[in-house]
């Protein structure tokens, strides 16, 4: 009997990673990416339940909690949870359903990150305001995303699998745009005349 | 514009998608009369000054909010959430 091997593929296959200037995109990959809602009124217990099986609380409003490998972003409505397979367990307090195939999610790294973002996102990304650990949902450019400060110099983006091809291109325009003007010696304020 | 999301803080327009009036959601009971079901429907005020619409973060959080802004000096005022709203009319 033929017996068929299935071969996951990467989302950003033949796509990345991708560096230009100082700025650099990378895929992050995760094995397990899970949507989790809370039952109503039930967070707290959720969160408790989330920290016994994961080690990380349910995240605030515009926060992501976690560490790399195991990772808990608010998602608007509802909690990405990336990295581990999700414990049974979170199902008295909430419900799950199963994204792994669903999004992708890319690191951008460099000391320009934020020029670049500001070439694609309609809020403020700069430090001050957009600090580690916070995140946002938000337009992409036209992708409806999920944007998180995980360090200084490192934002992680997620988007829906579908979308991964108009990411790339539409970060790598950005990259090569602030990277032209670096070239150039033109920083903001100052114009090519 | 740029809107109050109560959930996500102040957002440009283009993130959100405009529904209606937030009279849409104090529905008549079902049995109402035809005037009411008509006056529910399709009679709208346009106020001069304060005004409470629909709009869907659909960019964002995708939740329903209830924006309050004043239609003469384009101030947006307040941004609820439309099943904390919701929940207040019905009790």
């Amino acid at each position: 009997m033929l017996v068929l091997k299935l071969i996951a593929k990467s989302p950003f296959e033949c796509l990345l990673p991708i560096s230009c200037g100082s700025v650099s995109l990378a895929e992050y990959s995760v094995d397990y990416m899970t949507l989790v809602a809370s039952k109503k009124g039930k967070e707290k217990q959720l969160s408790d339940e989330l920290k016994a099986a994961h080690g990380m609380a349910l995240p605030a409003s515009n926060r992501m909690t976690g560490r790399i490998g195991a990772r808990c972003v608010w998602f608007g409505q509802q909690y990405f949870l990336m990295g581990p397979e999700p414990k049974i367990s979170l199902n008295s307090f909430g419900r799950l359903t199963d994204v792994s195939d669903g999004y992708a999610v890319v690191s951008l790294q460099g000391s320009q990150i934020e020029q670049v973002l500001a070439r694609l996102v309609p809020i403020d990304v700069s430090c001050n305001v957009f600090k580690r650990g916070q995140t946002a949902r938000t337009l992409i450019q036209q992708i409806n995303g999920s944007l998180t400060r995980v360090s200084d110099t490192e934002f992680q983006i997620i988007v829906p699998r579908s979308m991964t091809y108009t990411l790339v291109k539409d970060i790598e325009r950005a990259m090569q745009s602030v990277n032209a003007r670096t070239v150039l010696g033109l920083h903001a304020g100052k114009s090519i005349n | 514009m740029r809107l109050l999301c109560p959930n996500c803080g102040e957002r440009d327009v283009r993130e959100f998608y405009y529904q209606s009036t937030a009279a849409a959601l104090t529905r008549p009971d079902l049995h109402a009369d035809e005037a009411v079901w008509d006056d529910y429907l399709h009679i709208r005020d346009n106020p001069a000054g304060k005004t409470e619409d629909l709009w869907y973060h659909q960019a964002g959080c995708n939740a329903w909010i209830v924006m309050c802004r004043d239609t003469v000096s384009h101030d947006v005022l307040s941004g609820h959430l439309a099943t904390d709203k919701r929940r207040d009319t019905e009790g």
